[in-house]
């Protein structure tokens, strides 16, 4: 009684919506549409779009005195990529370098993730987990300045060095900065996934392998090892795409010889406005990446974000 | 399957649409039959492209005040960003401060318009050399008014490095490995072609800017080789600043601005010509195609080009004013300032500067057989990469 004199009173607005939200619920075609159109529209026309302008740029040329785009098509930026012996050298430099970031990250993140889930009290876990993360709050720059501080002739290392009677160590400004300076900034988008996927191990597993007469290393390496890589491996896609794609941090604490396949885009692009040639380069990491995450797929990355 | 199908048509279907977009593009150059006639009330801002250094509050502050023109300064690293800011950013930017190896790429390509020389009354007190000089004067037409002037200096800490050095070869050779800071710029590769017109006169350099195929490699040979005693190739002046306070780098190719902030800080610092000679820049204010504040513009170049914020510029960075009325101002700002910076040098001081200029594939001679910029750029990353 009392439910049907209130849709009364509430009257034709009432009757209104209720009309469409029953042709919403017999159309669950329209509902779908209604709420992938915006993110639909947004991922065609800015993410696609955008890929899209880039190849097609690659296919340009810039005329050298004047700055204007040529809109012929030509395969001369990519000849140029592969003859210059210097552009190898500086892909072959980026990707070691995402590697060795990615590598490191994986080495530091699987027992901190694991000592944090499995060893720590339930407090010290969660201060662990808001340590990771504080980190995150403050400008990549303001971190990445405070290593070249930190690794500067002058800087806090060397002071540290001297102090404990070790000669001076002179990696400001060099590749092993950099390296230091990846493996700290991405650490935390390494440990996040590690951390889940440690915590979904379940510890009727170990216990198993303890029966079984497994001691420590043996179940690290057959039993948490197997269940925790696809865990590894995404936070391995952040850090390797996010290192690939970097050119703040060689401009800052790289020296001679630091030059990134992002720092050769950035100088095309905003430098030399050489925007074809900069598109170019940019398909080097974008390939690198699709086979990258075909690799990540196999290995079920995926399921474990 | 399927669903790679869908992405597939849509990527090839926005192809389409994006080459069909983007087949025509139109390109305006401005002429110099519109020129203005008077300076007229001021737009209430100005923005500008500058060196780091060139637009301090000294003088900014006293002409924000007088103009009502509010200055947003961005500051570029090299001539290559400042042409790149003026073409992509369309009427954002009122002025740049090119140098000569920017100036004529600007003109070129339609990204600055002519100037009226006659609303800046103190252009007639300039230097001769530089009231029309070919970097921003073209078949008579302005595109800019002249500012300041100097040279590319070799700049040094006076506690590590001894003997005071009095030659480039200090910066070539091995002893001060990995304490060396040079630009990241391509006309940076006239620095080391100065340099081997004097050592390897058989290679018949004459102009560092003009340089033919082998004489552009053994340049850049000479390059590649320095590249092992290169702390950090700097891009932004304040980088190279840094470098030497807490030194990282003892040694390097500079600008004033460098060793007077330095000094200001209280490093043992000291910059020399050395005896080779060396570059140089010679800077003016250009006004963009697209200015939204032409009158705060002109008031500007009006108010730098005044003796007295000549003189504090120069004084401020170490460089030589080109308004020849600045030099007793200078002295009254600190005293012997005005011989320092040679602003009542002889023409010959002038002659001696190699001033940065874009190369180009015609040769002073006559002959086309030079390397163009794009080529130096090209060469420029094989170095450093």
């Amino acid at each position: 009684m009392t439910s049907s004199s209130i849709a009364a009173g509430a009257g034709a607005p009432r009757t209104a919506r209720v009309r469409v939200s029953a042709a919403l619920f017999r159309r669950p075609w329209l509902r779908a549409v209604l709420l992938l159109s915006a993110p639909g529209a947004w991922f065609v026309l800015i993410y696609l779009a955008a890929l899209v302008l880039l190849f097609l740029s690659a296919l340009w040329k810039v005329d050298p005195l004047s700055g204007k785009l040529i809109h012929s098509w030509t395969l001369q930026n990519f000849e140029q990529l592969v003859k210059e012996p210097v552009y190898r050298t500086i892909a072959l430099r980026t990707i070691g370098l995402a590697a060795a970031t990615t590598v490191t990250d994986a080495a530091l993140a699987v027992p901190f993730a694991f000592f944090a889930v499995r060893v720590a009290p339930k407090r010290l876990s969660s201060a662990l987990f808001v340590a990771v993360l504080i980190p995150l709050w403050s400008s990549y720059l303001v971190r990445v300045f405070a290593w070249r501080l930190i690794l500067s002739d002058k800087g806090i290392l060397n002071w540290f060095l001297s102090q404990l009677g070790i000669g001076a160590a002179h990696i400001g400004y060099t590749n092993w900065a950099m390296w230091i300076v990846f493996s700290y900034i991405w650490l935390p988008f390494m440990i996040l996934p590690v951390w889940s996927a440690v915590e979904r191990v379940p510890d009727s597993m170990i216990e198993a392998s303890a029966d079984l007469g497994a001691r420590g290393f043996r179940t690290f390496r057959s039993v948490i090892f197997p269940l925790i890589l696809p865990g590894i491996v995404a936070g391995s896609i952040f850090t390797f795409s996010l290192t690939l794609g970097d050119f703040i941090t060689p401009t800052l604490v790289g020296g001679a010889g630091s030059t990134m396949i992002g720092n050769i885009v950035y100088n095309n692009v905003g430098v030399a406005n050489n925007v074809p040639f900069a598109a170019a380069f940019a398909a080097v990491p974008l390939a690198v990446m699709g086979i990258y995450l075909l690799l990540a797929k196999r290995l079920g990355a995926f399921e474990a974000l | 399957m399927r669903k790679l199908d869908w992405a597939l048509g849509a990527v090839l279907a926005l192809m389409v649409v994006g080459a069909s977009a983007c087949g025509s593009s139109s390109s305006s150059k401005s002429t110099a039959s519109n020129l203005p006639q008077k300076v007229g009330a001021g737009e209430g801002a100005l923005n500008l492209i500058a060196w780091e250094g060139y637009a301090q509050p000294e003088w900014v502050k006293p002409f924000e005040k007088s103009s009502g023109c509010v200055v947003h300064a961005k500051y570029a690293g090299s001539s290559d960003e400042m042409v790149t800011l003026m073409r992509q950013s369309g009427s954002q930017y009122d002025m740049v401060s090119a140098s000569g190896d920017a100036s004529l790429r600007l003109i070129d390509g339609g990204d600055v318009a002519a100037m009226n020389v006659a609303l800046v009354p103190e252009w007639k007190n300039f230097i001769p050399q530089l009231q029309s000089p070919v970097h921003n004067t073209v078949n008579g037409v302005h595109y800019g008014i002249s500012l300041q002037w100097g040279p590319n200096t070799l700049l040094y800490n006076t506690k590590s490095v001894t003997p005071a050095p009095t030659s480039w070869a200090e910066i070539y050779g091995s002893k001060y490995k990995g304490l060396v800071s040079v630009p990241n710029n391509p006309i940076q590769i006239a620095d080391a072609a100065l340099y081997l017109s004097k050592t390897e006169p058989s290679l018949g350099i004459s102009d560092p800017y003009e340089l033919t195929e082998k004489q552009l490699d053994a340049a850049v040979e000479l390059l590649k080789k320095q590249r092992p005693l290169i702390k950090k190739y700097w891009s932004l002046a304040s980088d190279e600043i840094e470098l030497f306070k807490s030194g990282d780098a003892v040694i390097g190719a500079a600008w004033p601005y460098q060793y007077s902030t330095l000094i200001a800080d209280h490093v043992p610092v000291q910059q020399i010509i050395p005896s080779e000679g060396a570059t140089g820049w010679a800077d003016t204010w250009m006004l963009s195609a697209h200015a939204k504040h032409p009158n705060c513009a002109y008031k500007w170049v009006n108010w730098v080009s005044s003796p007295k914020v000549q003189a504090e510029q120069a004084i401020s960075y170490g460089e030589t004013p080109v308004n020849t009325k600045a030099c007793p101002i200078m002295e009254t700002i600190s005293k012997g300032s005005c011989e320092t910076y040679h602003a009542n040098a002889p023409a010959a001081y002038f002659d001696s500067i190699k001033f940065w200029k874009t190369p180009v594939q015609a040769c002073g001679n006559g002959q086309s057989d030079c390397e163009d910029y794009t080529t130096w750029q090209q060469k420029w990353t094989e170095v450093t990469g």
